[in-house]
């Protein structure tokens, strides 16, 4: 029978809870590495007991660690992240020039085919790879010696790369997103990128409809139809038909388009889920109400998810790498809480049950099935 | 490597317990384990030093760690020595780029504030010469 495991990173530690395919009742293992931030977690997807995790804390820095069996061990592995030739400079706050400076890793994408092969997205915003296990990491500097990187802006959390796709129709393509810069795609396995921003529109910014400087917050990708990309921006939900060359808006009846995260149905390419913020300066559900937003037209129709979930006094947030999906049928849906709650639902987010709680907050869930 | 469930053994090393005083002054076995290390030199110092909780768990260690220092005693030959002992503690006391002491990270010995001084002074006697040990500590910050 199937089973599930979902690995939460937390502002002090790592959590990794798991069920069998009725997703009723959750077993609660942690934490591990007490104390620091766990930025992410991410099984390898063609070995799901191969785990790497990012811990960081302002004292000691960077550490990465492996499990190879499923989050019971683990192993410190490499955590030098050097930057590649010339460092550079990008836009402080101020606007003024600001060198390049290693902070942390903010997410890791494991590759589709060969465990030993992991993407790690790093602040300040660049791309690295490591081809044994984590041990050693190189950066694909074409990213950051973008031509138009010394015009990315940190935002408020720093300026990161927190998403990456790896396009599951071509093993070329990538996409990254990065907080403030905007969304960039390699069609050449990550040597190159190209900023892909068209039709994004950031009224904070002096030109809002700007090459760069947006403010995206996730990208999600359906793997059965991969031309396909949602988007929760800083403001506003997008979609773009054409891998990231234009996107159009589909926030339609959201009660805030301002959130973090965006999810896919496993099942339904046209199925998505984003949790509504009040606005970017107040980050919590508005009303207090916990509302998952589901639209099943691909954007612009939308409706709340409520069952299970706090309708009152409900002040957390939820960030973009705390939400996730597994790929069981009915597809089970969750996301973390900066309350430190872990919400799961086994039917597509109807109904939701808190599978943990009084966890620190929660920084990012991934969802693993396991045979 | 199992990671740290914290636990009372981690809070006890973190206050500096009884246990972590005695290996503290434990100078022999730990002398012996350093001089049986890389080194065996017979000029290396055997030098004293005390991690914070989180790097005595990165590192695989409890209490004090002994490293037989070879050459002339300062923070840079020091912590040289530690990381190529303990390499996943690389990057952790001081920025791999830059290999400049970590903003949060502080260096004591003797009573005395270390963390300021050039990476290449000498540290003072008593460390070189095991009496007192090399303390990492991380600053009061964060929460």
């Amino acid at each position: 029978m199937s089973r599930v495991r979902l690995l939460v990173g937390t502002r002090k530690g790592a959590f990794v809870l798991t069920s069998d395919g009725t997703r009723r009742r959750w077993s609660v293992n942690g934490p591990h590495f007490a104390g620091w931030e766990i930025y992410h977690l991410k099984g390898s997807p063609a070995d799901p007991d191969r785990i790497y995790a990012s811990q960081s804390s302002s004292w000691f820095g960077q550490v990465v660690h492996r499990s190879d069996d499923g989050g019971e061990t683990w192993e410190t592995v490499g955590n030098d992240f050097t930057y590649e030739g010339e460092t550079g400079t990008h836009q402080w706050y101020d606007g003024t020039p600001h060198p390049w400076e290693f902070a942390r890793v903010w997410h890791f994408e494991p590759s589709l085919d060969d465990p030993d092969t992991v993407y790690a997205g790093v602040e300040d915003a660049a791309i690295f790879r490591s081809v044994d296990g984590g041990l050693s990491w190189a950066e694909l500097s074409g990213l950051r010696g973008n031509e138009t990187g010394p015009r990315w802006q940190p935002g408020a959390g720093g300026m990161a790369v927190h998403t990456i796709l790896l396009d599951p129709a071509d093993r070329r393509r990538m996409f990254v997103a990065i907080s403030a810069a905007g969304v960039f795609r390699s069609d050449d396995g990550g040597e190159t990128w190209a900023p892909k921003n068209t039709g994004l529109h950031s009224a904070f910014m002096p030109e809002p409809e700007a090459e760069v400087g947006h403010c995206v917050h996730r990208i999600a990708q359906h793997p059965a139809r991969p031309q396909t990309l949602f988007m929760q921006k800083h403001w506003d939900v997008m979609r773009s038909d054409d891998a990231g060359e234009t996107w159009r808006e589909v926030s339609g009846n959201l009660p805030s388009d301002f959130g973090f995260p965006v999810a896919l149905h496993a099942h339904e390419p046209d199925t998505v889920y984003v949790v509504p913020i009040t606005s970017d300066s107040v980050h919590y559900p508005p009303e207090g109400k916990l509302r998952v937003y589901r639209s099943r037209t691909g954007g612009g129709e939308w409706e709340p998810l409520t069952g299970g979930l706090p309708q009152e006094h409900c002040y957390t947030n939820v960030l973009r790498d705390a939400m996730d999906v597994d790929h069981l049928d009915p597809c089970g849906v969750y996301f973390g809480t900066t309350g430190g709650q872990v919400y799961a639902s086994a039917d597509g987010g109807e109904h939701w049950v808190a599978v943990a709680e009084h966890l620190p907050a929660v920084l990012s869930v991934e969802a693993q099935d396991l045979v | 490597m199992s990671q740290a469930r914290g636990g009372k053994a981690g809070a006890s090393q973190a206050r500096g317990g009884k246990a972590g005083a005695r290996q503290a002054r434990g100078g022999k076995a730990g002398a012996r384990q350093a001089r049986g290390g890389k080194a065996g030199a017979r000029d290396a110092h055997v030098v004293r030093v005390v991690l914070p909780a989180h790097l005595r768990t990165l590192a695989g260690v409890q209490g004090e760690v002994s490293l037989a220092v070879a050459g002339s005693v300062t923070q840079r030959s020091v912590l040289d020595e530690l990381e190529a002992r303990f390499s996943t503690l690389g990057g952790t006391i001081r920025d791999r780029s830059t290999a400049r002491r970590r903003p949060f990270v502080r260096f004591f010995a003797c009573a005395q504030d270390l963390s300021h001084e050039p990476p290449d002074a000498p540290l003072p006697e008593e460390v070189a010469s095991g009496k007192e040990p090399f303390v990492v500590l991380g600053a009061i910050a964060g929460g």
